[in-house]
């Protein structure tokens, strides 16, 4: 069953880090990423350029706004993700919360829709 | 060229340099190596006279190579006694693709690896194929591969078969990852890669020869049956546009018939004789439904007859549910609902969804329009897979049809 896990950021605590450990973090998370490509189960992932580059956009009445920014106006913002292929729900789970990014803001686990039917 | 010959070559070929070397790892590399060349090769230079005996010296070469890069003071005497023997100076033994098969199968492997160990050492698919068959990248496989024989390594496990106290345990997971192969190929739509697609076939190649291998054994023939019997279905289980259609609602004429006369007539003589197991009453079940000519004329008391027995022998949370259905279409959408209440309100996450699905078509079928809709509802948001949920929100839309136009009526218990 495929997942993404979803890293969602605090932009003030992450600016507020020192770059000692924010190197701490990014090398922990390249360990657990090689871990993941060891054991088959990373499908794919990557990091997202910082929110404030951020652009947002919708169309009503044929009329288009594009703002500066994250669509969602929250402490939080997405910084990156990651796929995986994993035998359960309780697996993916585990691999989020050892994910760095768990011990300073949240990450958030969704399961992928696949094209297959169910048996019939 | 037609790949069908390297298929059906390359368990015997890694069979027979597994078992002369003793490196199991190294010898499925050589194998996947001589598969690779051959398949560049033959097409331009033909088939050769001897194919297993060509495949056999290349892989050989490989091997070779591959213990003398390992560098150790060890290897090297081991490889001062590797000669090249003749080509095809061995006939393997058709039990070593059963041991083979085994191997693949060992519980110390995750089921992923299972899977894709036995497709491309018994089924001699190519790293590639595997990998776009279950959606992922090669290198993503080819490690789960290597992983999978690092396991093997690990477990101590050697290539021979299991001792006789262990082996119907492990012909039962050999069975459930093959039941596992044909389930990802089955349960792709149309929409999806033809590779992913073709992973019903190759599982029931594969269990055709494990059949062939084991010929008396009573579960390998019900899983086959089994195959046959839902592979049949295939062509309709879908419409045109993609929709998925329900079995009730499926155009039996779409049914491949000779499958279907293939897949009965084994159970059958399968049930005479052989000692009665899970995928034999699975297979049973499949043909009380495929003789049927219509849905309505399908015999659910005996289907209910064999569910019992199958709850009994195996339970499962899936049983339970198709059971239910059994139940409601001998007994009434009532007594269907109250056997599900010995569910419980199970919300293991991979079932939830089945159960409020099954519930919903059962309360639709009792007149209970409202909760039947709000259950539509409630499933199509669980599942994951795109085709279901289609169907479940054209439920549910039909159902909120049907109550916009009628008058509000009283809500039964």
């Amino acid at each position: 069953m495929r997942y993404i896990l979803l890293i969602y950021q605090n932009t003030e605590a992450w600016q507020a880090m020192s770059q000692e450990d924010k190197e701490v973090l990014m090398h922990t998370a390249g360990d657990l990423v090689s871990e993941l490509t060891a054991s088959g189960e990373l499908v794919g992932g990557e990091g997202l350029a910082d929110a404030s580059q951020a652009r947002s956009t919708h169309v009503r009445d044929g009329v288009v706004t594009v703002t500066d920014g994250p669509f969602l106006e929250a402490k939080e913002a997405l910084a990156g993700y990651c796929i995986v292929d994993v035998a359960t729900p309780h697996r993916a789970e585990e691999i989020a919360t050892r994910w760095p990014d768990a011990q300073y803001w949240g990450m958030e686990i969704r399961a992928l829709m696949h094209g297959g039917g169910e048996e019939g | 060229m037609d790949e069908s010959i390297l298929r059906e070559l390359a368990p015997q070929v890694l069979s027979v340099v597994a078992r002369r070397y003793g490196r199991f790892d190294l010898a499925e590399d050589a194998t996947q190596d001589a598969l690779v060349a051959a398949a560049q090769q033959w097409p331009a230079e033909g088939v050769p006279e001897n194919p297993r005996g060509w495949l056999i010296a290349v892989a050989t070469r490989r091997l070779i190579d591959a213990l003398r890069a390992e560098a150790s003071r060890t290897r090297r005497e081991e490889v001062a006694s590797a000669q090249e023997p003749p080509p095809g100076a061995e006939v393997p033994d058709e039990d070593d693709t059963l041991t083979l098969l085994f191997l693949c199968c060992h519980p110390a492997l995750s089921p992923p690896s299972q899977l894709a160990l036995t497709l491309r050492a018994v089924g001699g698919l190519t790293t590639a194929q595997i990998a776009t068959a279950f959606l992922v990248p090669e290198a993503t496989m080819a490690q789960r591969i290597s992983r999978a024989k690092a396991a093997i390594a690990d477990a101590g496990a050697r290539f021979e078969p299991p001792g006789d106290d262990q082996r119907s345990g492990r012909l039962r997971v050999v069975l459930h990852v093959l039941y596992l192969i044909f389930n990802e190929g089955y349960t792709a739509t149309s929409g999806e890669q033809l590779q992913r697609r073709e992973l019903a076939r190759e599982a029931i190649r594969l269990t055709r020869m494990t059949h062939r291998l084991l010929p008396d054994d009573g579960e390998v023939a019900g899983l086959l049956a089994l195959m046959l019997l839902t592979h049949a279905r295939t062509r309709a289980r879908e419409s045109a546009d993609g929709t998925l259609i329900p079995l009730a609602e499926q155009d039996r004429s779409d049914w491949d018939r000779a499958l279907v006369q293939e897949g009965v007539a084994l159970i059958q003589e399968t049930l005479s004789h052989a000692r009665l197991g899970p995928y034999q009453l699975q297979a049973a079940i499949a043909a009380v439904h495929a003789e049927a000519p219509t849905a309505a004329d399908t015999d659910w008391r005996q289907v209910l007859k064999l569910y019992d027995l199958l709850q009994a022998l195996a339970p499962s949370p899936v049983v339970a549910l198709n059971r239910a259905v059994a139940v409601a279409m001998v007994d009434g959408p009532r007594a269907g609902l109250e056997s599900l209440d010995a569910l419980g309100d199970d919300h293991r996450v991979a079932q939830h969804h089945r159960l409020a699905a099954v519930r919903a078509h059962l309360r639709e079928m009792a007149g209970d329009t409202q909760a039947a809709l709000a259950g539509y509802e409630d499933a199509a948001r669980g599942t994951t897979s795109l085709a279901e949920r289609r169907y479940l929100q054209a439920q549910a839309e039909r159902l909120r049809g049907d109550v916009e136009n009628r008058p509000a009526a009283p809500t039964t218990g």
